[in-house]
């Protein structure tokens, strides 16, 4: 469960630092598009000396690591992956690549004794990954889905607008695949970092259709994206309301009951019981 | 990377930038052990980044290597990092 989920380019040792400082649930450490090919090395051996200094982040930590058709991917993997870290993020992922990550992970922590299994978050930014985007949800260790929207937009052909039209229907792809599957679905970075009133529109937008979390690229967009993407006040006291009357519902042997004029039968409660977990996860109540 | 010393050409690694926070690091093959370091935070840390770098170099059983590093107030990890990246490149350049 998400909200946000912060970019930190991982050849840069002040931003290393400060990391899990400015509020975000997940910190991605980069890398693949931030780190210059020259410095992959650098970047990579930085990320583990990092790690190994810190005895927990308190927030998840995803390494997104170079693509599997990379000269880089293999010695990523064989650094990085180690009980410091939760998850790793794969770009141009497909359910060839990611079956081929989960044999890799599996190797790697059996050799290197590790005491968890590693998560795999895949990005979505190919045309053929949107086609078996249901198939990629369902793999194992797969927990989210992150949707690239603008490689994906490269692959397409097509011009991003800051109205998104050109992804929507990648967008409810990955929603309606990640919720099939019961995992979290994340939407692409907002570009423009200066632009905060244009990022918390689209914010509500993606969550109006379903997305769980945006991924961020400036430490600026975290509060919104958190704002957005937690459950109003509103929405808490509605379903603490909710659960309320299902307990006295459930006295008097009734399935289905009524709430301020409205019906409220099985999906109402899953969702209310949803909102407070969140709220509960996010420590909003 | 290649270096002419006198009639010698010795093998060179460098890693690391001038960003506050970072170091970097060049070595350069060597008959013996010299550590140089310049350090914007000198006068307190100067001698710890000097040790530091010698108990890396012996945990990596390296004894003759020339080590200079330029440091902007980078933390022992990378310190470290840089360190260990920029024998790997001198290494890679043999």
């Amino acid at each position: 469960m998400r909200r946000s989920l912060l970019f930190i380019p991982s050849n840069n040792p002040g931003m290393l630092e400060s990391s899990n400082l400015f509020g975000s649930d997940s910190v991605i450490f980069d890398l693949e598009d931030s780190v210059n090919v020259s410095e992959k090395d650098n970047s990579r051996n930085l990320l583990n000396s990092f790690l190994k200094t810190k005895d927990k982040l308190n927030l998840e930590v995803i390494v997104r690591i170079n693509a599997s058709d990379t000269p880089f991917y293999n010695a990523d993997l064989a650094v990085v992956v180690s009980d410091k870290i939760d998850t790793i993020m794969l770009p141009k992922a497909s359910a060839i690549t990611l079956s081929k990550l989960d044999e890799d992970l599996s190797k790697i922590e059996k050799e290197k004794k590790l005491t968890k299994k590693i998560n795999v978050l895949p990005i979505i930014e190919l045309a053929s990954s949107l086609i078996e985007v249901n198939e990629i949800a369902k793999l194992p260790r797969v927990n989210g889905l992150l949707l690239g929207g603008e490689d994906l937009s490269s692959d397409l052909e097509v011009v991003r607008t800051p109205e998104g039209l050109e992804i929507l229907y990648a967008r409810m792809m990955v929603v309606t695949a990640a919720k099939a599957n019961k995992i979290d679905a994340i939407d692409t970075p907002f570009t423009d970092v200066l632009n905060n009133e244009k990022l918390k529109e689209e914010c509500k937008l993606v969550k109006g259709i379903g997305m769980n979390a945006k991924a961020c690229i400036h430490p600026n967009q975290v509060e919104i994206v958190n704002e957005v993407f937690s459950p109003t006040l509103k929405e808490i006291n509605w379903a603490k309301k909710v659960l309320i009357a299902k307990e006295e519902a459930e006295k008097k042997n009734l399935g289905v009951f009524s709430l301020d004029g409205k019906m409220v039968d099985k999906p109402i409660i899953l969702r209310a019981e949803k909102i407070l977990a969140k709220a509960k996860k996010f420590k909003i109540i | 990377m290649h270096v002419l010393s006198g009639d010698l050409v010795l093998k060179i690694g460098i890693a690391g930038t001038l960003e506050s926070n970072d170091c970097i690091i060049t070595v350069t093959e060597s008959s013996n052990l010299i550590v140089e370091v310049k350090s914007v935070v000198y006068d307190f840390f100067g001698e710890h980044i000097e040790n530091y770098i010698k108990t890396i170099l012996k945990e990596l059983k390296i004894n003759k290597i020339k080590v200079i590093c330029e440091d902007k107030g980078a933390l022992d990890y990378t310190i470290k990092a840089r360190l260990i990246t920029a024998i790997k490149r001198m290494e890679e350049n043999k």
